[in-house]
């Protein structure tokens, strides 16, 4: 229809608006505050966050909690679309059921699990009448670092494994079926069918998940408060300390750049990674 | 059916089985945690059983200072970022579908940039300006950031959805009298709809379970995430289980509503 | 009820040029075919006239109005579309009512308006019923019926029976024919069936590559195609074009000689219809045919060959009269009915030399 050639600007523009003003020009002083001194530009917000105590520990577990956590999850949700490809009967409530956690937050997840991990947790309870410990033992406290690494990875794998799996779920829908059922008539086992044909066609929809679940990890941090409180410092919840308790807007500013950067690092790593080529494309 | 396959079909049935308790079983523990009261945090085993369960400990919970307020503020914080993420997305998601126009891909860029970057943690710098613009401790501040998560997605489900509306429709509908805005309302929305309601219900699910630009931006008007975290180590175990249960049950029944779009709406917004 | 005028009427997609400036002028109640190939600028200058798409330059004037800068809702027409664009979410009652509504007429005039419609279309059964519970030939019965409640002054319609089924095509093709003579708008169709745009239009115009090659009745499109592209676009089969040298005014066609045309250049295509060849009898002239293929078509045999010096050539027989014979490689001599030929110069452009 003929109109101004306006019109689709007058459409975007209350959004661009938006998000020029609510993401990017908070994104540009967030980068400018971490790297000012005294009114000047310095690395001293830099350093005062890189000698903080915790800085190193706060690094360190949050790799660790990434590291771990994102591959399993990629597993366990590739796992549950096969699964649910076989599946015929009761299709919709499965779906449901193993989404359920998709509209959990990190700190709910975190309740949840500390109902279950704290001393006198059910997870204790259960070991107990097993006649497997004889009294309520700790899993959460700093003398039990790895098993306390091990709570949040599982409490991360429990709440954000959903995401993942409704991502690849929707890429395998779209998938015909016929590639498997050729690549099975050419004599493909199962394991061929799914390593050399239904992996290779997921890839964009592994990409978009991989992406957006690492970015997600790396901002993890009402779940390691809940469950670890001051025990399992992440690099969110220090810059949360700096920002809240020590009022130290500069240091958060360098906490946030931080994440930013391991985030869009993170993201351009899989971009390039899992790119396909557009000859490839279906 | 030979053996083999009805092996295959019993590891299937068990591994579905296992991956339901694994989902359910926790959620299961907590609201008996929440549930069972004062009582039930003190029992040494804990029964697995819901025996004795009461709603005394959520009813406490609930009875505590700040907590109907916290909720309150989450589902004002939440309807407003419903609201906004709509009315940003629905217009630009509509110009992404039905123009092609210079800029678009730049603008494509920008809304999938908000992807790699953590966004909640933009809350830092926004406090100041916040203080100034007299936004910051109210729920329409703690709704502008979580805009920002919510519009890129609303934008990208609505342009989706505009797109598979056939624009000979709304062709049709200009011809026999309408406008673009009168068409639009009268044959894009009514068709577009249930795909919009379970955005909207993504949006203010997402805006209720954010914690930490919430924590940030809140001192006295806190919503429940804020609330929760700000109480952590101070309230009875029993109450933090309360706590938990409280914020996910809407959230269980949201995921419910919109189950059926589940997949089209990730599959669509996350492209 | 109103005429259609296009003005110098162009449209370019930035490098390409979908329509050069045409002209064309629709009477009042007359049903005017746009016939042509796919791409070839038909349903572009459609929704110019609809003002669905906005022409680079010319003017588009309904009755005495120019319209050219007017919004759809306000040029004062309806339109079925290719795809039907049904609405959906409306009842079949709701369809019909739909402009109707929107033109704010009262009550009892969409009443009476969309029952008329719907028994022109035998739809009065299914108005309570959603589209999704229709059949195709239903869906393009509705579409119809909405154009026609508000009365318009000009209708068009866009491929309208492209989607149905060969046999449903046919039906609805009557039909349409009927339900239209009755309603007298002015229509204009766009096909690329030459049987539909034969068997409804008052008028033809062929398009071809964004320009209108011919415009007349449809048994002057069929006789007297002023192009190669023409003839060889409606008829079927269409057609034959024979390359053939001038000599001293005269032109030979495999041992038939024929006067060309005076203004003749060096050479002459000459447009030749497979039905207009008759078999020519003992010691009568004609031309030498050589069989390659034969296909019983029902009540007519088709032949393919070559005349002319290998020139490929295809021709129609009765199949209930004499036939020569039908083997591969067979020799027939042909006698072609002087006054259908149709001479073209090279470029393909007819030479008016009678009728």
């Amino acid at each position: 229809m003929r109109e101004s050639r306006a019109l689709p600007y007058l459409l975007i523009a209350p959004s661009v608006i938006f998000l020029v003003g609510l993401f990017l020009i908070p994104l540009a002083q967030t980068a400018v505050l971490a790297f000012q001194e005294n009114g000047g530009w310095g690395l001293g917000n830099v350093r005062r966050m890189a000698d903080d105590l915790n800085f190193q520990d706060a690094l360190a577990n949050t790799f660790k909690v990434v590291l771990l956590a994102v591959p399993l999850q990629l597993a366990l949700a590739l796992g549950m679309t096969m699964m649910l490809r076989k599946v015929r009967r009761g299709r919709d409530l499965l779906v449901w059921v193993w989404s359920i956690p998709l509209g959990i937050s990190d700190l709910a997840a975190g309740l949840v699990w500390l109902a279950i991990l704290t001393d006198q947790g059910w997870l204790n309870s259960v070991l107990f009448q097993l006649g497997l410990i004889s009294q309520p033992q700790a899993w959460l406290t700093y003398e039990t670092p790895a098993a306390l690494l091990a709570a949040i990875v599982v409490a991360e794998i429990w709440r954000a494994t959903a995401i993942v799996f409704v991502i690849l779920l929707a890429g395998v829908q779209l998938l015909p079926k016929e590639y498997e059922e050729a690549a099975e008539v050419f004599g493909a086992t199962p394991w061929q069918r799914f390593t050399r044909v239904t992996v290779p066609l997921l890839k964009p929809s592994i990409q978009t998940a991989l992406i957006l679940r690492t970015v997600l990890a790396f901002e993890m941090f009402a779940m390691a408060l809940a469950l670890g409180g001051r025990n399992f410092p992440v690099l969110v919840s220090e810059a949360f300390n700096a920002q809240y308790f020590s009022q130290d807007y500069g240091v958060a500013a360098a906490y946030a750049v931080l994440v930013m950067a391991i985030s869009v690092a993170a993201t351009l790593l899989y971009l390039v990674a899992l790119r396909t080529p557009a000859e490839q494309r279906s | 059916m030979t053996g083999a396959t009805r092996s295959n079909r019993a590891l299937l049935w068990t591994g579905v089985a296992v991956l339901c308790v694994w989902t359910l079983l926790p959620i299961y523990l907590l609201a008996l945690g929440a549930l069972g009261g004062r009582e039930i945090v003190a029992q040494w085993p804990k029964p697995l059983a819901p025996f004795g369960a009461t709603f005394e400990a959520l009813r406490t919970f609930l009875a505590i200072e700040g907590v109907w307020r916290a909720a309150w503020v989450s589902i004002k914080a939440a309807a407003m970022t419903m609201v906004m993420a709509l009315a940003l997305g629905m217009p630009a998601g509509y110009a992404l579908a039905r123009f092609r126009f210079r800029g678009a891909g730049a603008y494509r860029v920008l809304i999938l940039m908000t992807r790699a970057f953590p966004v909640a943690i933009l809350a830092l710098p926004l406090t100041v300006s916040f203080i100034r613009l007299g936004v910051y401790d109210t729920p329409f501040g703690v709704a502008l950031v979580h805009a920002v998560l919510a519009t890129p997605f609303a934008t990208l489900v609505c342009a989706s959805l505009f797109m598979g509306i056939p624009k000979e429709l709304e062709e049709a509908a200009w011809v026999f009298g309408c406008s673009r805005f009168t068409g639009f309302l009268r044959v894009v929305l009514p068709l577009a709809l249930p795909g919009i309601a379970a955005a909207s219900i993504f949006a203010f699910v997402l805006s209720w379970n954010e914690v930490f630009a919430a924590s940030v931006l809140t001192v006295r008007q806190r919503t429940l995430t804020a609330y929760l975290l700000s109480v952590l180590s101070e309230s009875p175990l029993h109450l933090q289980f309360a706590g938990g249960l409280v914020l996910i049950v809407p959230s269980v029944l949201f995921i419910f509503l919109v189950r059926r779009r589940l997949f089209a709406m990730w599959g669509i917004g996350n492209r | 009820m109103a005429s259609i005028t296009i003005e110098g009427v162009a449209k370019r997609f930035g490098e390409v040029r979908a329509l050069a400036e045409l002209d064309l002028t629709v009477a009042d109640g007359e049903f005017l075919a746009l016939l042509g190939p796919s791409g070839c600028g038909k349903t572009t200058l459609l929704r110019i006239i609809a003002g669905l798409e906005s022409q680079t330059s010319g003017r588009v004037l309904i009755g005495a109005r120019d319209v050219s800068a007017l919004p759809p809702r306000k040029r004062g027409l309806a339109m079925v579309f290719q795809n039907y664009a049904v609405f959906p979410h409306l009842t079949v009652y709701e369809n019909v009512a739909f402009g109707l509504r929107m033109a704010k007429a009262d009550k009892a005039r969409i009443e009476r308006q969309v029952e008329k419609a719907a028994t022109l279309l035998h739809i009065e059964a299914l108005l309570k019923r959603h589209p999704a519970q229709l059949s195709g030939g239903q869906r393009q019965r509705v579409a119809v019926a909405r154009a026609l409640a508000v009365e318009p002054a000009v209708l068009l319609m866009d491929e309208p029976l492209s989607n149905l089924d060969a046999l449903l095509r046919l039906e609805m093709r009557a039909e349409l024919k009927a339900v239209l003579a009755g309603a007298g708008t002015t229509t204009i169709y766009v096909t690329h069936d030459q049987t539909e745009a034969m068997g409804l239009a008052d008028r033809i115009a062929v398009m071809h590559a964004g320009r209108i090659e011919q415009i007349g009745t449809p048994s002057d499109i069929y006789d007297r195609p002023a192009t190669r592209f023409v003839g060889g676009f409606v008829g079927s089969p269409p057609m034959n074009f024979l390359e053939l040298p001038v000599r001293d005014g005269k032109v030979d066609l495999g041992g038939l000689t024929l006067s060309a045309p005076p203004d003749a250049g060096g050479k002459l295509l000459l447009g030749l219809r497979g039905e207009d060849v008759v078999l020519a009898g003992p010691g009568e002239g004609g031309f030498a045919f050589t069989l390659k293929v034969a296909e019983l078509l029902g009540p007519q045999i088709l032949l393919t060959g070559t005349a002319a010096g290998g020139q490929s050539l295809r021709i129609v027989l009765p199949a209930a009269g004499p036939l020569p014979s039908l083997t591969p490689g067979s020799d027939i001599v042909l006698k072609p009915d002087p006054a259908r030929l149709r001479w073209m110069n090279e470029a393909g452009q007819a030479l008016e030399t009678r009728s």
